[in-house]
This record gives structure tokens, C-alpha cells and sequence, in this order.
């Protein structure tokens, strides 16, 4: 410790190569820190649950286009031909696809009439194989009775008696109330409509990722008698390949003036919907890694070069009597000096980067335990890049002072 | 005189091979990185039709809800109802204007081996051919009386007509869409906007469309509803076309307006029309009409993805790193030669010639790190294409402009990394380094 002082001097000397190494730092840690808290809020949407059992899961798309074709016939005799292939769990005609970005959504009420506290949910079609299907659990009350399905199509305006929330949703509109004191309650829909709702499930994603209110779903005991139809099938478990060969052979092999889409599983949904997290993640780490080394080298480059300026001086002071050790310890006591400097400028740096992410572009705050991560890894970079050229000056020998060399 | 220089500075170069590299392999990695989301965001934010984008006005009428507006703080809805956009197509004051909307249906290719497909639909109305530049490669738009009657006329995209008619001239002939005949009455040529500005309400750089049929036959066919449809409230009565007429918003709206005063004429008209729907009880809101033109437009919408700026900016910080490692290299390397320096200053060059010298070692280091660094931005935009797929068609390439704003980056930052070093070493006096040694 005693070496701080005289170090401190000498880098007073070189205040310039000294300041450069320090805001080097101070920008790369800035870039990282905030590199990283990107990486690691995406990481969290990403890892949130679907509800749903994707690994099983695949839908695939029907559009009638024949003059004379029979939707609710085609529809009903699809899912009794699917439901029997032997590869397959289950399977519900469905309006919309979670994760998949696109669905329909509307405002529960707990009271009746235009202008109150609305709701928002996404609503999912599905007849009483939809729990099973889609792989939620009844947390309470009771599913859809095959007697309740009825089929509606874009122009029908009123709703079934009785729905299906999930757990989130229920709370949103009873947050007094337990699940079970829910199942029997009435909420209305398009402000004046009332819906008893019939059961509490666990958890399901609406197919929106990014909405905030993205845990809000609703099952309507519905069928929907439209040309173009989505059927998301469950495949008995690991099988699911065979079963999205034995559905796609026996979709096209009846002849009722339709196409069938492409199939795609639960997996690509999930993969095509975070995307832009997962891509984005890439390029951080990748600029992270990058940072690291270059900053490294940077320290290296410069370090060797004002080692080998300063020849003469280590082999004098090791001539005086100093140890290798004092010598590996002189350099690397001055990169710490240096790194702290920018760790310094760093902390501020990234808080104020943050905070004008945030405002910019509605990115979350900063959780301050990356700093002091980000802290230790700058040190432990610089001291890294430091070693090699430090343990080389170490080696100057003593008698290198009483000669007169130029380099 | 400069070719010595050049000798010199590639000898210092090559002294320090590997000092060298790291220089200019900063340089080049942060180029790369800045030009490669540099890119992204240029294309992103680029004027899709820059010979009238601020002639074209997309308009917004505010016939939302009185409890709430349609978005915080007070801004209305992003679309039309039906009503609004055939009122406004049948009395607005405007040489050319045309209401739009997404729809999709069933083409069925007539021939051995075709399949059906589904094709994305563009309902229209003809206007929308000559306001947005649409390229003709056969025959033209539908007639106005197309427009008026709901004809069966149809547009085909360059790919559609591929399809159907494999690229020939198609036009007279007939397509089978949603069960019915449509006439081909004109095949584009290859049409790509990006943005795809004139419906960004479900993503600015979606596909153009396969085919582009009359406006009104949402209403005779009765087509299915794409991209996103809002109420506040639900339509009331019957049927289809208690869709038509409910207060729900699905259409888009543009308009041409090529002075202030017709600019100004057609908000007057915009706004007496809101009034008057007021009297039969509709727009409860107070008077809130936009005409916003096509940059102010793909502003307000945010087609520049967020993801992209803070990529930007994240990499300009990057190339800071970068830049600041090569002045602390070179400023040790110049310090390195002060005894040569001091020399040459002592048999008789000038600061100057000295400092032009210096600057030529610095500008080779620049061109090589600002040719890597271009290197470096089409590897990374490989790279994006790769991670984003679809997403980014089209919007990852270099073009030349890119390339224009690439070597000005180069050279800028080049100079910036060796200005302050050069200047140093220059001031070195002539007998101070020459007395020790």
C-alpha cells in the first residue's frame, strides 16, 4: 500500500495515457451494464409461461373456398376424424393462437352499464376439450358442458351464459374474493351483457406477448362458423411429429373444397414471437464480448508500451533491491488505480444511461446489483490484461540499468 | 514528398505489426458495429416515396368514446369507420384520394397441378394506382365507374400473376377469388415500399399485397376483416352491415394535397363534417381531425423499432471504446518516436511537414479500419438477417449512400483517434530528446 503514493505520481506524469485507460473503462462498463440489464429483462419475458404444454402442441389452418362448403360439418367432423388419431390427445377448433400476436379482445365489468371500470381480456373460442387441449388446469367450479357449445360467426353480437377466466384475470375484477367465492359470480360484457362465470383456471397467456395485461384470458363456450378455421391440436406426449403427419393426411385427404395450411407447433410460435428478444440478446452478448476483448488489448497495448519506457527505471529499482514481486505488484496496484477511476466514472455513467432509456424508450430501471458486478469484472479485466506485460517487466534484469540501450 | 511520407509512416506500420492490427482492427470492429445498426435505422426510418411523401396526408377523424380517448392523452383512433371512409371518398375536396383496408381470401388457379392459396387482399379505390406511384407492367387501375359499382376488376401483384398466369400478360383474362370471377384489368411490376407506409396499423414492413380490388366490394362480397378492428362500442343490429355502419374503426385513409390552401380547405371540409355528423349524434368527442403527411405519419406510428435505437446508440458507444483504445495506442506509440521526431526537428523539418507525416500513418490506420469496418457492417447485417429472418427483408443491405456514410465515419473517426496524438508528438522541442541518449 505503501507504493500508492509514488505511483499516483508517476501518473500524474501521464496524466493523458492514464485518463484514456479510465474513460476506456468507464464507457465500457457503462455499455455493459446496461448491455446486460437488456439481456436479462428479456430473459424475463421470455421466460414467462404460456400456460400452455407446447412441446405437444401444434395448430393447423383450414380455408374453405367452395361455394357450397359447410363450415359447423367440416368444422365438427374434423375434430371427431382428429380427436381419433392415435397419436393424439386432443383437439378444439380455437380463434386464436397464444403467443401469436393476433386475437380478439374485450372489457369485463363488475357492474352494468356504459362508462364503468372496464377489464381487459383476450378471448379464447373453445368448445369443452379447450381446458384439456390447451393444457390448463380448473383451479375451481367446473368446465363447459358439450350442451353448452353453441356456434356463433362474425355477425352473431351476443354471448354465451357462461365463461371460463383464469386465475389472474379473476382477481383483476374480484381482488376481495378467494377462487371459489368467484365461481358464481357475474360479470358484464359489451357493458350490459351478463356472463356467469363457471370456472377458475390456473394460467393462460393471452396471444398477445406484449400486452400488461397479457395474463387476462377467457374461454367462451364457442364454436365459430367461418370458412377459415384454426385447429390447435395436442399430441399424445413426444409424439408430436406423428400426430402433425397423421392430421395434416387425414385433413387433405378429404375432399370438402378447402386448403390446410401449413401446420406449426407450439415451439416455432414461441420462437417467431420472441424473436426480436432473442436476436436482440445475441447481438448484446456479442457486443459484450468484444468490448471485453478490446478493452483488454487496449490495456495491454498500453501497459507494454509504458513498461517498456520505463526499462531502465525496473531495472534500476530492481538493482536497488526490489523483488519481482514488488515489480508484478507496482503495475498491477496502478491498473487497479486506473480501473477504479473509470468504475467510478462508470456508476454514474450507466445510472444516467439508464435513466434515459427509461424515458426514451420505456425500458425498465436499472436493478443495482449489476453494478457491483460490473464493478468486479472491470477490475478483474484489467488486472487479466495487466498480468502478461507485468509478469514480463518482472523479468527486466537489474543489470539492464547500467547499460545505455535506447529501447 | 507525400510518397516519403508514405514510406515512413508504412515502416513505422510495420515496426509494430501487431500494434498495428489492434489499431485498425478497433477501428474496423467499431465501424462495423455503428454502420451495421446505422443501417437498420436508416432503412427503417427511410422516406418510401420521397418525390411527394409530403403531398400525401393520412387522416384521422376522432369518433371515439366520451368517457376515454382512443389513446392517452387525447389522440384519435389510427383508423376510419366504413362510414367515415365512404362519406369522406364521396364528398371530401381532393383530386385523388382512397380509403384502404386489409382483407384475405381464396384464389384458386385455374390449370393442372395449381393449388388454391390464400391471398392478401388490398381493397381500394383507384386513386391509390397514381398516389402512390404504383408500377404498371400490363394494362392499368379499374375505371371510376369500378369504383362506384363494386366491379369485379382486380389488380394482381407481379408474384400473383407469376402464379396464376405464369408472368404473362393476364389482362382481360379472369381469376377465381372467393368462389367468384374477377377481371384482371392490370399486373403490377415489381412493387416493394418499405415501410409499407400506407397501412402500418399491423406492422410497417409487412408484404405488399398479392392482389388490389375495389373498395366497395367489402361491402357487395361481404370480405372478411384484416389487420385490427376496434370498437368502443358494438354494432347494434343485425348482420354484416351492422358492421358497416357501427362505430368500429378498420380503414385507413389517404389523400393528396398539393398546396397549403388545399391542404387547408380539405381540414375545413373535415372538420364542417364532423359537425354535421354530430347533429345525427355521432363523434361525441370534441373536434379532433388530423392530416398528417407521411414522414409525420410514420413518426407517430414508431416504424423505427425501438430495439433498433438502442442498438444504435449502444454501438456508437462501442466505437467510443474503440476509438479511445486507439488514442491511447497511438498516443504511445508517437511518444515512442519523440527521439526521431526531435531529430528530424533538429536537421530542419518543420512542425508541419511533421505533423503531415504523422497524419499519414494515422489516415492508413483509418483506411484500413474503415474497409474492415464495411467488412465487418455486411458481416453483421448477414448476421441480423440471420437472427431477425423476415422480419427485416430489404432492411438490412448496404446501398450506396450506406457506404457514402461509412468511409465519412471512417475518415471522422480516424482523424479524431490521430489528431490529438499527432499534435502532441509534433510539439515536442527539437534538443530535448537528443541530450539523454
Amino acid at each position: 500500500m505503501s507504493q500508492i503514493g509514488p505511483i499516483f505520481r508517476a501518473l500524474m506524469r501521464n496524466k493523458v495515457g492514464a485518463l484514456l485507460i479510465a474513460l476506456q473503462v468507464a464507457v465500457t462498463m457503462v455499455i455493459i451494464v446496461n448491455a446486460i440489464h437488456l439481456i436479462n429483462a428479456r430473459g424475463d419475458l421470455m421466460g414467462r409461461s404460456s400456460g400452455l404444454d407446447e412441446a405437444n402442441q401444434f395448430y393447423v389452418t383450414s380455408v374453405g373456398y367452395a361455394n357450397d362448403f359447410d363450415a359447423p360439418y367440416v368444422i365438427d367432423t374434423d375434430l371427431d376424424g382428429i380427436r381419433q388419431l392415435p397419436s393424439v390427445d386432443d383437439a378444439v377448433q380455437i380463434n386464436a393462437i397464444p403467443m401469436s400476436n393476433g386475437g380478439w379482445s374485450m372489457g369485463l365489468q363488475t357492474k352494468a352499464g356504459e362508462g364503468e371500470n372496464s377489464v381487459p381480456t383476450a378471448l379464447y373460442m373453445t368448445d369443452e376439450h379447450g381446458l384439456n387441449t390447451l393444457d390448463v388446469e380448473l383451479i375451481a367450479g367446473e368446465n363447459f358442458k358439450a350442451t353448452e357449445i353453441s356456434y356463433r360467426d362474425r355477425n352473431t353480437r351476443d354471448w354465451p351464459q357462461s365463461v371460463i377466466l383464469t386465475e389472474a384475470l379473476a382477481k383483476s375484477l374480484f381482488p376481495d374474493l378467494s377462487p371459489t367465492e368467484i365461481v358464481g359470480q357475474t360479470v358484464y360484457i359489451q357493458s350490459n351483457e351478463p356472463l356467469t362465470i363457471i370456472g377458475i383456471m390456473d394460467h393462460l397467456q393471452a396471444p398477445w406477448t406484449g400486452w400488461t395485461t397479457v395474463n387476462h384470458s377467457m374461454l367462451v363456450p364457442n364454436k365459430f362458423d367461418s370458412p377459415y378455421s384454426r385447429y390447435l391440436v395436442r399430441a399424445k406426449p413426444g409424439q408430436r411429429e406423428q400426430a402433425i403427419e397423421q392430421v395434416e393426411q387425414f385433413m387433405k385427404q378429404r375432399e370438402v373444397g378447402r386448403m390446410v395450411r401449413e401446420t406449426e407447433t407450439m415451439t416455432q410460435v414461441r420462437m417467431d414471437s420472441y424473436r426480436g428478444d432473442s436476436a436482440l440478446q445475441a447481438i448484446l452478448w456479442t457486443i459484450i464480448v468484444v468490448l471485453c476483448i478490446i478493452t483488454a488489448l487496449g490495456i495491454v497495448g498500453l501497459v507494454s508500451f509504458s513498461i517498456n519506457r520505463r526499462r531502465r527505471q525496473i531495472g534500476t529499482r530492481r538493482a536497488l533491491g526490489a523483488q519481482k514481486a514488488d515489480i508484478m505488484s507496482y503495475f498491477l496496484t496502478e491498473n487497479v488505480m486506473i480501473t477504479s477511476v473509470g468504475v467510478l466514472l462508470g456508476i454514474a455513467g450507466s445510472i444516467a444511461l439508464n435513466m434515459w432509456l427509461v424515458s426514451s424508450f420505456n425500458l425498465p430501471r436499472l436493478s443495482y446489483i449489476y453494478l457491483p458486478i460490473a464493478m468486479i469484472a472491470m477490475w478483474a479485466i484489467g488486472l487479466f490484461a495487466v498480468w502478461g506485460p507485468a509478469l514480463r517487466a518482472a523479468q527486466i534484469s537489474p543489470a539492464i540499468a547500467t547499460r545505455n540501450v535506447y529501447h | 514528398m507525400w510518397l516519403y511520407y508514405t514510406r515512413l509512416a508504412w515502416l513505422s506500420l510495420k515496426r509494430h505489426p501487431l500494434l498495428s492490427l489492434l489499431m485498425s482492427g478497433a477501428i474496423a470492429l467499431g465501424i462495423g458495429a455503428a454502420m451495421t445498426t446505422i443501417t437498420i435505422n436508416y432503412l427503417m426510418s427511410a422516406d418510401p416515396i420521397p418525390e411527394k411523401s409530403d403531398r400525401l396526408f393520412y387522416v384521422q377523424l376522432d369518433n371515439w368514446s366520451p368517457n376515454e380517448p382512443y389513446d392517452e392523452p387525447n389522440e384519435p383512433p389510427d383508423q376510419l369507420t366504413y362510414t367515415d371512409a365512404t362519406a369522406l371518398k364521396a364528398q371530401a375536396p381532393a383530386q385523388l384520394q382512397t380509403a384502404l383496408a386489409q382483407s384475405g381470401g381464396v384464389i384458386e388457379p385455374q390449370g393442372l397441378g395449381k393449388e388454391p392459396f390464400l391471398a392478401r387482399l388490398r381493397l381500394t379505390h383507384n386513386d391509390f394506382f397514381t398516389m402512390f406511384n404504383a408500377p404498371f407492367l400490363y394494362g392499368q387501375g379499374w375505371s371510376d365507374s369500378a369504383d362506384e359499382t363494386g366491379d369485379r376488376s382486380i389488380v394482381l401483384s407481379k408474384s400473383a400473376n407469376e402464379e396464376i398466369f405464369a408472368g404473362e400478360n393476364s389482362v382481360g383474362r379472369t381469376v377465381r377469388l372467393e368462389g367468384k370471377e374477377f377481371r384482371v384489368v392490370g399486373v403490377l411490376d415489381e412493387w416493394v415500399l418499405k415501410p409499407r407506409f400506407y397501412d402500418v396499423t399491423t406492422g410497417a414492413f409487412n408484404e405488399m399485397e398479392d392482389a388490389y380490388l375495389p373498395f366497395k366490394l367489402k361491402e357487395t362480397m361481404e370480405l372478411p376483416n384484416s389487420g385490427n378492428t376496434n370498437c368502443w362500442k358494438m354494432p347494434e343490429g343485425e348482420g354484416f352491415k351492422s358492421f358497416l355502419t357501427s362505430e368500429c374503426v378498420n380503414f385507413q385513409f389517404w389523400v393528396q394535397l398539393d398546396s397549403a390552401q388545399e391542404k387547408q380547405e380539405y381540414m375545413s371540409f373535415l372538420n364542417a363534417y364532423v359537425e354535421e355528423q354530430k347533429k345525427l349524434g355521432r363523434f361525441p368527442r370534441p373536434l379532433n381531425n388530423r392530416l398528417t403527411d407521411v414522414m409525420g405519419w410514420m413518426e407517430h406510428e414508431n416504424v423505427v423499432d425501438d430495439d433498433a435505437e438502442v442498438m444504435m446508440y449502444l454501438s456508437l458507444m462501442f466505437l467510443a471504446v474503440c476509438l479511445l483504445n486507439t488514442i491511447g495506442l497511438l498516443l504511445t506509440k508517437f511518444s515512442f518516436k519523440t527521439g526521431e521526431i526531435a531529430l528530424r526537428r533538429a536537421v530542419g523539418a518543420t512542425r508541419m511537414q511533421l505533423y503531415q507525416q504523422q497524419l499519414v500513418e494515422t489516415v492508413f490506420i483509418g483506411v484500413a479500419g474503415g474497409i474492415g469496418g464495411l467488412i465487418l457492417a455486411a458481416l453483421g447485417l448477414l448476421g441480423i438477417e440471420y437472427l431477425y429472418g423476415d422480419q427485416v427483408k430489404d432492411l438490412a443491405s448496404l446501398n450506396l449512400p450506406l457506404l457514402g456514410i461509412g468511409i465519412l465515419l471512417a475518415i471522422i473517426s480516424s482523424v479524431l483517434a490521430g489528431a490529438y496524438p499527432t499534435w502532441r508528438t509534433c510539439r515536442i522541442p527539437p534538443a530535448s530528446q537528443l541530450k539523454s541518449e
